[in-house]
């Protein structure tokens, strides 16, 4: 038998998530379904919302990213949506984030320490990270751990003095106590700190936030913030924080790291807790693995219709029915676009991606330069609706939204974020209105 | 150090009694041999050890089995120093066995040549059916039809190649790395020295302060440059016909064979596997080029190794390759042979005296040759050096094992797992071998920085402590960044440990260098997997961590970034601020 739904989201990151509330926003009765297959990128992510930090061109870092949207070339998802969705998108985040993030009462990018020392522009931020804007005047101390070897503290302090910011930043490295294996995950930090368990230390067996706050506190030197890599608690991680602020008599903030990132696990609790709220239905761990096209049946204007999709449930394959899709399976990471040897392609409804006959022209020399891989993805009308090669649509009821679109290179740009919040808002809406009809 | 400028007159003192240029597993071995015989010896190399053409083989432990049919002599010589090396460098040495595998189109006559061949030549040999070559390697194709078993083996050429440095070191040697000749000092028809230019290569920062150049003079001066002897030679008007010919190298993500494969047919491209550590490596190819730091490197010889060698081991048409690579054998025939194909040309290594053969002393060049025997080449190129310079005293390096194989059983036995979970601990000690407990014994917290190859902090500090700031020699010395994620993951890591001793800014540069080096290789491999992962090592270096715009690195004439005119936060008009005045 088969599953019904008016808007069938097909992919569970940024992009899908917020196409799936944005489905559920005009009418409640819109019955909306999200399937996802892997673990979406989001934990691999800082868990900051970029909008735009820089312009396709590589001037920047843009102080307003709204101001440059209007100059961004053809094909450019914000220019197929338009820049007044993206503002509408960022808002419509903001209703779901809540006291979450911070960013909203400004145009402005902030500039945000990475782990790696360099500075980078946002335009939302985890309240996590608020305190350690690079664009805020006040020195700063960083404290790394001996067993997190992908934050070295004081090294990432001279880097962000090499990248000129506004304050004296200081770097310190410690013990972790209670951390006695060397290759304990991020998560058992954050455990630690969540549940403020009892550590052993050198001045006797005490609770973990006081510990931390004890090993810290001789390295203070008049800072009046102090910076750790992201791993101040997961599910407490506010009140963890002020704890350690209380202590330490300094506002307390976390750098946002690399994959597993806690702040992007976090995005994603607030994310799956949301469509839980709306009545999204979520299916996770299936693959969408075929689809149908309407046989008898093409739209007025002469385009297919999908008339189901096929997932894959521990080997029975179930068809999902829906008046309106969303594809947001992701980009080259997430597996929404593969590629062989000889072609680039999409691989559900084998959508079509533009791309140079020889792989050798997917790159270029310079790992930074201007990769046109990176730029692999589907083009889409300004409905959203993937087009095939000689630009018509691909399917009357098929809209796509995230890291799956071509046209784009987010790494540079810093726009990745950003791109799956308004296309995914766009898709989501637009895929529900006609759902509704 | 060096540094002195003297005159070349005779009898005037010279800074070092024998120079050796080139930092390959010749002129590595050289240095060592030498130097154990108590001479005072200066290498020099323009890169990181093994940059050239060590670096940049397949990393097969030859049985002697390939040249069993066409060059008996060089087979003869595989087997014995096959022999030797697993003694003495057992710690580089992986004992995987090969195969010479038949398919059904393949001539039975070289099948039976090849197993005559091995037998002449003392290279241990046993025909196996294709069913028994099967259970030996499952991934074989179905229709095989038989194969030759013979000892051929795997081999890390950096670690052998540094356990060479290191030991030449021990017995008192100078190893100058990145310091690149830029000129034979010559006097009449007379080779005294070199010059050369620190800081030529990539990454160093250390032994020398960059840009500087210094003249070296010597007693003797040994080019074992390879396949840019002729370069060199260039320098001081001498003539050496060396005739690099390129070959490509295509790394897979894992072992799909754990015995080293090799079509048994006449000469051919693309038809051996080696397994090569957490890796497969597939090879190769022999086409002669005009310049050995360039050339083209073409996606259809990548495809070659791949849908060639599918024919014997199916599995790897689908399967993911993490990068490719090319290297440059050192080729040389004596002028006038005239061969056309380079695959024709002796894989035998040639002693030129320019004394003899151009009449210019002071200078001796080593051209072909092949990394199997690069120990016996050593040992008679120091002879030669030796009765050169009046010196009597014996080679001892076929016997004394190589810093990190000293007795190698019994230490393992005894060796416990320095608090490392037992994957890691196993990998590090073989790598390591002998000296894993002075490298891994620590009280300090000692974190996995290379998920992929299990290479933890205590063994990228000691490989840091041997090659300075220099990320790539890291890299050859521990397989940092060699794994599946190509370094995304884990250069930044790498990079860390260089700090405090070097500061921010060359660790910056360190750390840009190593990254762009990987990128290099796995632009070779970008499709499928090897794609995803580059777009992810992309985004989390230039994402994540905003390293493509990192102000730091702007050019001068980039304007500063005004950090006033951004948000710096919702609370910073009613912040009373204990640290700073005003903005």
């Amino acid at each position: 038998m088969a599953i019904e739904d008016d808007v069938l989201v097909i992919g569970g990151g940024l992009a899908g998530t917020t196409a799936a509330l944005a489905a559920t926003e005009r009418d409640g009765d819109v019955q909306v379904r999200l399937v996802s297959y892997k673990q979406s990128t989001l934990r691999h992510a800082s868990g900051l919302i970029d909008v735009l930090g820089y312009t396709p061109a590589g001037d920047g870092p843009l102080v307003d990213p709204f101001d440059a949207l209007e100059g961004l070339p053809d094909g450019h998802p914000y220019e197929r949506v338009g820049s007044e969705a993206v503002r509408d998108a960022l808002e419509f985040f903001d209703d779901i984030a809540g006291d979450a993030y911070d960013g909203a009462h400004t145009d402005a990018n902030a500039l945000v320490p990475t782990h790696g020392g360099t500075v980078k522009p946002t335009a939302r931020y985890p309240v996590s990270t608020a305190a350690g804007l690079a664009s805020d005047d006040r020195d700063a101390l960083l404290v790394g751990f001996e067993t997190l070897p992908d934050f070295e503290a004081p090294l990432a302090a001279s880097h962000l003095e090499a990248a000129g910011v506004p304050f004296e930043a200081c770097g310190v490295t410690v013990q972790f106590p209670g951390i006695t294996r060397d290759d304990a995950k991020i998560t058992r930090y954050a455990h630690l700190l969540d549940h403020d368990e009892s550590v052993a230390t050198t001045f006797g067996e005490t609770t973990a936030r006081e510990a931390l706050a004890e090993t810290v506190r001789p390295h203070l030197e008049g800072e009046s913030r102090v910076g750790f890599p992201a791993i101040l608690g997961d599910e407490r991680a506010d009140a963890v924080r002020a704890d350690l602020a209380d202590r330490l008599g300094v506002d307390v903030f976390e750098v946002p790291m690399g994959p597993p990132s806690l702040p992007g696990m976090r995005l994603e609790d607030l994310l799956y807790d949301a469509l839980e709220e709306r009545g999204v239905r979520v299916t996770t761990g299936v693959p969408v693995v075929d689809y149908e096209t309407d046989a008898g049946e093409t739209a007025p204007n002469g385009l297919e219709r999908i008339d189901h999709v096929v997932v894959d449930r521990n080997g029975s394959e179930i068809p999902h029915r829906a008046d309106q899709y969303v594809l947001a399976t992701g980009g080259l990471v997430g597996k929404g676009v593969r590629s062989e040897r000889e072609r680039v392609f999409e691989p559900i409804f084998d959508c079509h991606v533009p791309h140079a006959a020889d792989r050798y022209d997917w790159f270029v020399d310079d790992v930074f330069g201007d990769q046109p891989y990176a730029r692999f993805g589907l083009p889409v009308d300004r409905d959203l609706r993937p087009l095939d090669a000689s630009d018509e649509p691909e399917f009357s009821n098929l809209r796509s939204a995230g890291a799956v679109l071509g046209g784009y290179d987010f790494a540079a740009e810093k726009s990745g974020a950003g791109v799956s919040l308004a296309t995914g808002y766009v898709a989501g809406r637009r895929a529900a209105s006609e759902g509704e009809r | 150090m060096g540094g002195v400028i003297v005159d070349a007159d005779e009898g005037m003192a010279t800074d070092t009694e024998v120079l050796v240029l080139g930092g390959g597993s010749t002129g590595c071995g050289i240095a060592r041999d030498l130097a154990r015989r108590g001479l005072e010896v200066t290498l020099v190399e323009r890169g990181t050890l093994t940059d050239g053409t060590t670096g940049r083989m397949h990393g097969l432990l030859h049985s002697g089995g390939r040249y069993a049919v066409s060059d008996r002599a060089s087979a003869r010589e595989c087997i014995e120093e096959n022999e030797v090396l697993r003694e003495i460098a057992g710690h580089c040495v992986e004992e995987t066995g090969g195969l010479f595998v038949q398919r059904p189109e393949d001539p039975d006559d070289y099948f039976r040549e090849k197993l005559e061949g091995c037998r002449e030549c003392g290279i241990p040999a046993r025909v196996l059916s294709g069913a028994e070559a099967r259970e030996v390697e499952p991934h074989l194709a179905a229709d095989v039809k038989r194969a030759i078993e013979v000892p051929d083996g795997a081999v890390d050429p950096f670690r052998l190649c540094v356990a060479n440095a290191i030991d030449a070191e021990t017995h008192g040697a100078r190893i100058e790395t990145h310091a690149e000749v830029v000129d034979l000092l010559r006097d009449g028809d007379d080779i005294y020295g070199v010059e050369v230019r620190h800081d030529s290569g990539p990454g160093k920062r250390t032994h020398a302060t960059p840009g500087t150049t210094e003249e070296i003079t010597a007693d003797y001066v040994v080019n074992a440059t390879g396949a840019w002897a002729g370069q060199i030679g260039a320098m001081a008007g001498i003539e050496v016909e060396v005739r690099p010919s390129k070959g490509v190298m295509t790394i897979m993500n894992v072992r799909q064979v754990d015995t080293v494969i090799n079509r048994c047919r006449p000469k051919g491209d693309a038809d051996i596997v080696v397994p090569h550590e957490t890796t497969a490596i597939l090879g190769t190819t022999d086409e002669e080029v005009s310049d050995p730091d360039d050339y083209p490197e073409a996606g259809w010889e990548v495809d070659q190794m791949i849908d060639t060698l599918s024919e014997l081991v199916p599995i790897l048409e689908e399967a993911r390759t993490v990068r490719s690579f090319w290297g440059v054998r050192p080729l040389y025939e004596p002028p006038g042979t005239g061969t056309e194909d380079p695959t024709d040309i002796t894989r035998d290594f040639f002693l030129l005296d320019h004394a003899d053969r151009d009449g210019v002393s002071g200078m001796s060049s080593i051209v072909g040759g092949k990394f199997t025997t690069y120990r016996a080449m050593a040992e008679e190129i120091s002879d030669h050096v030796c009765e050169k310079l009046g010196v009597t005293a014996a080679c001892t390096t076929a016997e004394e094992p190589l810093p990190g194989s000293e007795n190698i059983e019994t230490l393992e036995a005894g060796m416990d797992d320095f608090g490392l979970r037992s994957p890691v601990a196993r990998r590090s000690k073989q790598r390591l071998g002998s000296r894993a407990r002075d490298v891994l014994e620590t009280d300090e917290p000692n974190p996995v920085l290379c998920q992929c190859e299990g290479v933890t902090r205590a063994e990228i500090r000691d490989a840091v402590s041997q090659s300075g700031s220099d990320l790539n020699a890291v890299r050859i010395r521990t397989r940092a960044s060699m794994g599946n994620c190509q370094g995304g993951f884990c250069c930044q890591n790498m990079a860390n440990e260089l700090h405090p001793e070097y500061d921010e800014e060359t660790v910056r540069e360190a750390l840009d260098d190593l990254f762009q080096e990987r990128w290099k290789g796995e632009r070779h491999a970008l499709w499928g997997e090897q794609l995803s992962q580059a777009m992810l090592n992309y985004a989390l270096h230039a994402t994540t961590m905003n390293r493509d715009r990192d102000p730091a690195s702007a050019d001068a004439d980039t304007a500063a970034v005004d950090f006033a005119a951004f948000d710096g936060g919702r609370t910073e008009g009613d912040r009373v601020d204990s640290s700073r005045g005003v903005r």
